[in-house]
C-alpha cells in the first residue's frame, strides 16, 4: 500500500514537471530555407575558439550542419561504449549496474541539459561565472544559428551536441565509484553535478565571456571541462565512498575483457566527433583535429604496450586499450592546435605518465578508484592541457596561441593556471555534493548488497544466467 | 578416506582457502554453482514481471582427505566460511571409496595426500 502511494506521488509529480515545460513560453523559430543558402558563402571553421568579436552573418552550411549532427551522433555513441569498456571491467555481479547508470545518464542529463543545463553552460554570461538562466527550457534556442559559438550550424545542432558532452562527463566519473555506489544517490549526485560542476566550468572555458575563456587558455574538445573536471570528480568519490570490500587484496580480474576492448572501440570511433566535432565545421581544423586524434591514440596505445612490454615482459590487452583511452584524453584539448608529431609527442608521453598513475601512484596511496577514471581520466587530462602549452603552435591554428616548443612560455603557465583553477573547484564542489547526498540518501550501499552484487540488490536483474 | 563437499557464499571464498592453507590443505576443487537452501533465492524483475524464488550464485568446494584430516578441514572451511547470517552454507562429508594418481598408478592414502 504504502510503496503504491509512494508510486502515485512519483507519477504525479513526474506529470506536474511535465507540465511545467509545456507551460514555459517555448518560442518556436522559423526554419530558414537553408538548403538554398548553403555553400553560398564560407565560414572559416575556427569560428568558436577562442573569443571572435566581430561575428559574421549566421548562414546555415549543409557541410558544417552535416559533421555537427554526425559527430553528436557519435559523441552520444560513446556513452555505450563507455558503459561497455566499464562494464567488462567489473565483477560479473556489478556488470548491470555500471550499463544502467551510463544510460540513465543519456536520459537523465539529456532532459536537465535541455531544461536548464546549456542555459548555465552557454547561456548569457553573467561576471564571466555562469550562464543566466535566459535559455532554460530551450528559450530562444532554435534553427538560426548563433553567431557567437557557431555562426554556420544550427545553434540548436550546436546545443545538443554539447549536451552529449555533458552526458559523457559524469559517466566518466562512475568508473571511480564503481561497484558500490547506491543508484538513487548516483542519479542524485550526477545531476547535481551535472549542474552544479559540469554546468559553470563549461561555461567558464567555453562560454563567451567566461573568465578561463578570457584568460586565453586553451581546451580544443574539453581537456579540463571534461576529463580533469570528471578525474578530479572521480577521485573525491573514491576518497569519500571509501574502498570496496576486500580491496586491494582480493580483487578479482575483468570479468570480461572483450566487452572492455569492444568498449575501448567505441569509444575511440565515437572520439573522432568528439574531437574533430569540435571544430564545427566540415573542413580544414577538423581534419587536423582528426588526424591528430588518431595520432595520439595509436602512439600511447604503442606507448603503454611497450611499458608493460619492459615492466611486465608481456604486451596486455587491457594495457592497450587503456593506453589507447589515455590518448586520446590527453589530445583532447590539444586536438586543434598541435601539429601531427605534436600528437606523436602527446601520446607517448601521456602513456608513460598515465602508466605512472595507474600502476604506481594508486597502491601507493591505497584508494580504490575503482576503474581509474581518476589515472586516466584525471592525470591524462591534466598532461593533456599542459602538453597544449607546450606543443600548440599557431601554424596549425591561428586561432590558437604558440606554446613553450614554439618560443611562447606564457602559454604553459595560463594553461597550467587555469587548469589548476578547474582542479580546485572541481574537487571541493564534487566532496560537498557527496557528504551533501550522504547525510540525505546515504551514498553506499550495505555490505550485504555489495556481497550479492548491485545488479541484484539495485536492480533486481542479473547480466549471466549460469544455468539455461 | 573422506570427500568433503562444502557449499559456501561465492564472497568468502578467499577466506576459506586461506583457512584451509593454514592447516596444509593444498588440493582443492572449486566450481561456480547456483543453489537455494532456507535463504531462498533473491526474486528478479524483467520488464515489470517478478520471477519467484530463483536460485542463487553459490560456490562449492570439494577436498579429499584422508580421515585425520577430515575434522581440520571441516574447521577450516567454517571458520572461513561463517558470517553468522543465513545463507552461509553446508558441509557434506562423505565416506571415499577409493582413490587413484593417474600420474603414478598409486592408490588410496599415498595418493590422498
Amino acid at each position: 500500500m504504502y510503496r503504491q502511494m509512494r508510486l502515485a506521488g512519483a507519477i504525479a509529480g513526474l506529470c506536474l514537471g511535465i507540465a511545467a515545460l509545456f507551460v514555459s513560453p517555448i518560442r518556436a523559430e522559423a526554419t530558414e530555407s537553408d538548403a538554398a543558402t548553403a555553400n553560398a558563402v564560407q565560414v572559416s571553421p575556427a569560428e568558436s575558439l577562442p573569443a571572435s568579436e566581430a561575428a559574421p552573418a549566421a548562414t546555415i552550411d549543409s557541410g558544417d550542419t552535416a559533421w555537427v549532427l554526425v559527430s553528436a551522433a557519435l559523441v552520444l555513441f560513446m556513452t555505450p561504449g563507455l558503459a561497455f569498456f566499464y562494464g567488462g571491467l567489473v565483477r560479473r555481479k556489478n556488470m548491470l549496474s555500471v550499463l544502467m547508470q551510463c544510460y540513465m545518464l543519456m536520459a537523465i542529463i539529456t532532459i536537465q541539459w535541455v531544461t536548464v543545463g546549456y542555459s548555465l553552460a552557454f547561456g548569457p554570461t553573467i561576471g564571466g561565472w555562469i550562464g543566466s538562466l535566459k535559455w532554460a527550457f530551450l528559450n530562444g534556442v532554435g534553427v538560426t544559428p548563433n553567431p557567437d559559438y557557431s555562426a554556420t550550424v544550427p545553434h540548436q545542432a550546436f546545443m545538443i551536441y554539447q549536451g552529449m558532452f555533458a552526458i559523457i562527463t559524469p559517466g566518466l566519473i562512475l568508473g571511480a565509484f564503481a561497484e558500490r555506489m547506491r543508484f538513487s544517490s548516483f542519479c542524485v549526485f550526477s545531476v547535481l553535478w551535472a549542474t552544479l560542476v559540469y554546468a559553470p566550468v563549461c561555461h567558464w572555458v567555453w562560454g563567451l565571456g567566461g573568465f578561463i575563456r578570457n584568460m586565453g587558455a586553451l581546451d580544443f574538445a574539453g581537456g579540463a571541462v571534461v576529463h580533469v573536471n570528471a578525474g578530479i570528480a572521480a577521485l573525491a568519490t573514491a576518497i569519500v565512498l571509501g574502498k570496496r570490500k576486500g580491496f586491494p587484496t582480493r580483487m578479482s580480474p575483468p570479468h570480461n575483457l572483450p566487452f572492455a576492448v569492444l568498449g575501448a572501440g567505441m569509444l575511440w570511433f565515437g572520439w573522432f566527433g568528439f574531437n574533430a566535432g569540435s571544430a564545427l565545421g566540415a573542413g580544414a581544423l577538423a581534419t587536423t583535429a582528426f588526424v591528430n586524434t588518431q595520432i595520439a591514440a595509436a602512439a600511447a596505445g604503442l606507448g603503454w604496450a611497450i611499458m608493460d612490454y619492459i615492466y611486465n615482459r608481456h604486451a596486455t590487452m587491457l594495457g592497450m586499450i587503456t593506453g589507447a583511452v589515455g590518448g586520446l584524453v590527453a589530445i583532447t584539448p590539444a586536438a586543434g592546435f598541435v601539429t601531427p608529431m605534436g600528437a606523436i609527442g602527446i601520446g607517448l608521453s601521456v602513456s608513460l605518465i598515465c602508466y605512472i598513475a595507474v600502476t604506481f601512484l594508486k597502491p601507493k596511496f591505497g584508494y580504490d578508484d575503482t576503474l581509474d577514471a581518476f589515472g586516466v581520466h584525471g592525470v591524462g587530462g591534466f598532461w593533456g592541457a599542459i602538453a597544449t602549452g607546450l606543443w600548440a603552435s599557431t601554424a596549425i591554428n591561428p586561432a590558437g596561441n604558440n606554446g613553450l616548443f614554439y618560443g611562447n612560455a606564457g602559454l604553459l603557465l595560463t594553461q597550467l593556471k587555469a587548469t589548476l583553477i578547474v582542479t580546485v573547484y572541481s574537487l571541493v564542489v564534487s566532496i560537498i555534493l557527496l557528504k551533501l547526498v550522504d547525510a540525505v540518501l546515504g551514498l553506499r550501499v550495505d555490505e550485504d548488497s555489495e556481497r550479492l552484487g548491485l545488479d541484484l540488490s539495485e536492480h533486481r536483474e542479473s547480466a549471466y544466467t549460469l544455468i539455461e | 578416506m573422506k570427500y568433503i563437499i562444502a557449499i559456501i557464499q561465492p564472497d568468502r571464498l578467499d577466506e576459506v582457502l586461506d583457512a584451509l592453507e593454514e592447516k596444509q590443505i593444498h588440493l582443492v576443487t572449486v566450481t561456480s554453482v547456483m543453489g537455494r537452501g532456507r535463504q531462498k533465492g533473491v526474486s528478479e524483475v524483467y520488464r515489470s514481471v517478478k520471477e519467484g524464488g530463483s536460485l542463487l550464485r553459490k560456490t562449492k568446494i570439494e577436498i579429499a582427505v584422508n580421515d585425520e584430516f577430515a575434522a581440520t578441514a571441516v574447521e577450516a572451511i567454517t571458520k572461513g566460511g561463517r558470517t553468522g547470517k543465513i545463507g552461509d552454507g553446508k558441509i557434506f562429508v562423505l565416506d571415499m571409496a577409493q582413490c587413484v594418481r593417474i600420474r603414478t598408478g598409486e592408490t588410496d592414502h599415498v595418493a590422498v595426500g
